[in-house]
């Protein structure tokens, strides 16, 4: 059972109000217990939760690198098994850190199958850097590498199948989640620890500074990410999708407007290809998990 | 025990013996003779360790990263573009404090690709807080392997080790070797005892980022720590020879130099030759010694301006070049004669695996005899 009111990750710390991450970060540390051992990629959470000496971390974290996360946690996991230690592993990574520069120490750690959680804060861009664009980073989005402008309509390129890559690794558990459904974010984080072998959880993180909102409109955004198609929560065990979150499906653009990112697709003038290019995405995610809830008809 | 092995199976044989809880690595000629017989030992139980096959060489020192920190001895072995790969790894272990033994069975760096020997990639790396250790023979990077333990995990300490002997030309080589027993080496290397470990029951937090109030002082401990090794290293020699006839106290050693004019500066293997060409020249009447360099890092300036203080000139000879400008040695061991009149030539030699025999030393000590140096020895100039 969670304990809902264990603070691992305790207040203090530099985030910006309203951050995705932070929220997740706590989340997280929630379902995933004290007997863990946190390992951080670099990135937005590595920075904002330690500047030395102080550190936002109530339980034993390290930092080392941006893409060896996967690998230092294999390290650890192996050492804890040799000493007869039962501390879990969470790896907390953003997506910059888990989609791309990651990717050959995240592959290499799941087939080997080290018993750890790897939970990917998914905030859709390299944001300690200043918002430049990932294989996370979702299509049409503008950032400061993929940025709108008089032939451009932003990111190119849809976000990446992360979670169905690491489900091709053979891992037990892999679910997506958000900061908008705490009660299920933190249930899914301590089914994967208490999963034996490499799981992973990606988890739906808004950032008010690099999507362009205000801090109070985080947990709102994120669940419109859901209520449109444009984000799914799910759980896959063996690879195959258990359980899906459904929602009564509302159009792209409702999500896509509230956020400064997209804001080139609706001014100066509303570009309705684009923004239907979107809703297919969004009306396939639909259609491949079955999320849509229709309401009946009076 | 003398035994006839191979340098690779001695180093193995040595790293099992330190029973390194967690080995972590990924094949690179000329290393992977180390790491399979590693591997070996392992799936035969006799070596109860982890052994995690990664997917590259950063994985390899990352996850050694990791078990250290988790509070295990760790092992692992490279060389060349693994080393090249593990860079800023390397810098992060150094920085995180963490007392890692690494081989490094030294290899050129590409392009253009070669798999021979010289020292460019562990030289490469002697900014990075790793100490350095250099072995002339197999006896030496046996040995060396137990004494870099033993100071690493030191606590006035905590650094990592790259305990490098040259590739091909040891690592594949059979000479006798005396193996030290386990027993032996249970009485000089104590169970690692991390001076700080991750931990539920006591949460710390490892590489934390520091703004410009902290950081300048960070690099200065480590700087430090490494200097404070000087001393460990010493004492860690010293007991080594004690309790087993084989003194590694100095830092650099003196081959027939006490009365030399010409002294050579060298490092690894190239010293066993330099040593027999010295015997002949000497035979000939010619006062020519050798400052052998075991441990690069901490650098022993003192030492080298001590051990050359009498002769008329120094000839460093470099397996390595800082291009643009000289062999690093030779730059350094300048830099450790500030002040003295003595003359100091340099010459880059043995690149890529270029064989360096007894008349290449004795040419050299012509040379730097006649004032002529800093250059690139044994050039074939019909390429050029």
């Amino acid at each position: 059972m969670v304990d809902k009111t264990l603070e691992l990750f305790d207040c203090g710390h530099r985030a910006c109000g309203g951050c995705g991450a932070a929220l997740a970060a706590r989340l997280v540390m929630k379902g995933a217990g004290k007997d863990t051992i946190v390992v951080s990629a670099t990135g937005c959470m590595e920075v904002f939760s330690t500047p030395y000496p102080e550190t936002a971390w109530k339980v034993p974290w390290i930092h080392s690198l941006f893409e060896n996360a996967s690998a230092v946690a294999s390290g650890i996991e192996a050492s804890l098994k040799k000493q007869g230690r039962t501390e879990k592993v969470v790896i907390m990574a953003g997506d910059g850190a888990t989609f791309d520069i990651g990717m050959i120490c995240i592959s290499g750690a799941f087939e080997r199958g080290h018993d750890f959680t790897y939970i990917c804060y998914d905030n859709e861009a390299y944001m300690n850097t200043g918002i430049q664009r990932s294989g996370a980073t979702p299509y049409d989005a503008s950032t400061t590498t993929s940025p709108a402008g008089s032939c451009s309509f932003g990111n190119k390129l849809p976000k990446k199948d992360m979670p169905q890559i690491i489900a091709a690794h053979g891992a037990p558990y892999v679910a997506t989640a958000s900061i908008a459904y705490p009660a299920d974010l933190m249930q899914k984080v301590e089914k994967a620890i208490n999963t034996k072998g490499p799981c992973y959880v990606q988890v739906h993180a808004p950032c008010c500074t690099g999507w362009g909102f205000e801090g109070d409109q985080t947990i709102a955004i994120a669940k419109l990410a859901i209520e449109t198609g444009l984000w799914v929560n799910y759980e896959m065990v063996d690879g195959k999708v258990v359980k899906v979150k459904k929602v009564v499906k509302k159009p792209v653009g409702e999500y896509l407007t509230t956020q400064k990112r997209f804001r080139h697709l609706f001014k100066p003038k509303r570009q309705d290809a684009e923004i239907a290019t979107i809703q297919a995405m969004a009306d396939k995610n639909f259609e491949k998990y079955g999320i849509e809830i229709r309401l009946k008809k009076e | 025990m003398l035994e006839i092995v191979e340098g690779s199976h001695a180093v193995a044989e040595a790293v099992k013996l330190c029973r390194p809880q967690v080995v972590s690595a990924y094949p690179i000629t000329p290393q992977t003779h180390i790491v399979e017989a590693l591997a070996d030992m392992v799936a035969n139980c006799q070596l109860d360790a982890d052994y995690i096959t990664v997917e590259n060489e950063l994985s390899a020192l990352s996850a050694c990263i990791g078990a250290s920190a988790a509070g295990s001895r760790v092992y692992s072995a490279t060389t060349s573009q693994g080393l090249a790969l593990m860079f800023e790894v390397c810098f992060n272990a150094a920085g995180m404090r963490l007392p890692i033994v690494m081989t490094i069975a030294n290899r050129a760096l590409g392009a253009p690709l070669s798999i021979w020997n010289d020292q460019q990639d562990s030289i490469s790396l002697r900014d990075s807080g790793w100490l350095q250790f250099y072995a002339e023979d197999n006896q030496e990077a046996t040995d060396l392997h137990f004494i870099a333990y033993k100071v690493c995990e030191d606590h006035s300490v905590l650094l990592p080790a790259m305990v490098c002997f040259d590739g091909f030309i040891l690592s594949h080589v059979y000479e006798p070797v005396d193996m030290l027993s386990q027993e032996d080496v249970d009485r000089y290397l104590p169970p690692f005892n991390p001076y700080q470990r991750l931990d539920a029951a006591d949460p710390i937090s490892f590489g934390m980022y520091a703004t410009p109030d902290y950081y300048h002082e960070f690099r200065y401990e480590i700087d430090n720590a490494a200097k404070r090794a000087k001393e460990v290293i010493q004492k860690a020699g010293k007991e080594f020879g004690t309790m087993f006839g084989r003194d590694y106290s100095a830092l650099v050693e003196g081959y027939r130099l006490d009365d030399a004019e010409t002294a050579i500066v060298a490092m690894g293997s190239i010293c066993g030759t330099i040593k027999d060409a010295i015997d002949e020249m000497r035979a000939e009447g010619r006062k020519v010694g050798l400052l052998k360099i075991r441990v690069f890092r901490p650098f022993p300036s003192e030492e080298i301006a001590q051990a050359l203080s009498n002769v008329k000139r120094v000839a460093v000879l470099d397996k390595d070049i800082s291009l643009g400008a000289k062999g690093a040695v030779a730059i350094e061991v300048r830099d450790a004669l500030y002040g003295s009149v003595t003359p100091v030539k340099g010459y880059v030699l043995g690149l890529g695996g270029r064989d360096v025999r007894k008349k290449d030393i004795k040419e050299i000590v012509s040379l730097v005899e006649k004032g002529v140096g800093d250059q690139f020895f044994g050039l074939r100039r019909e390429l050029l």
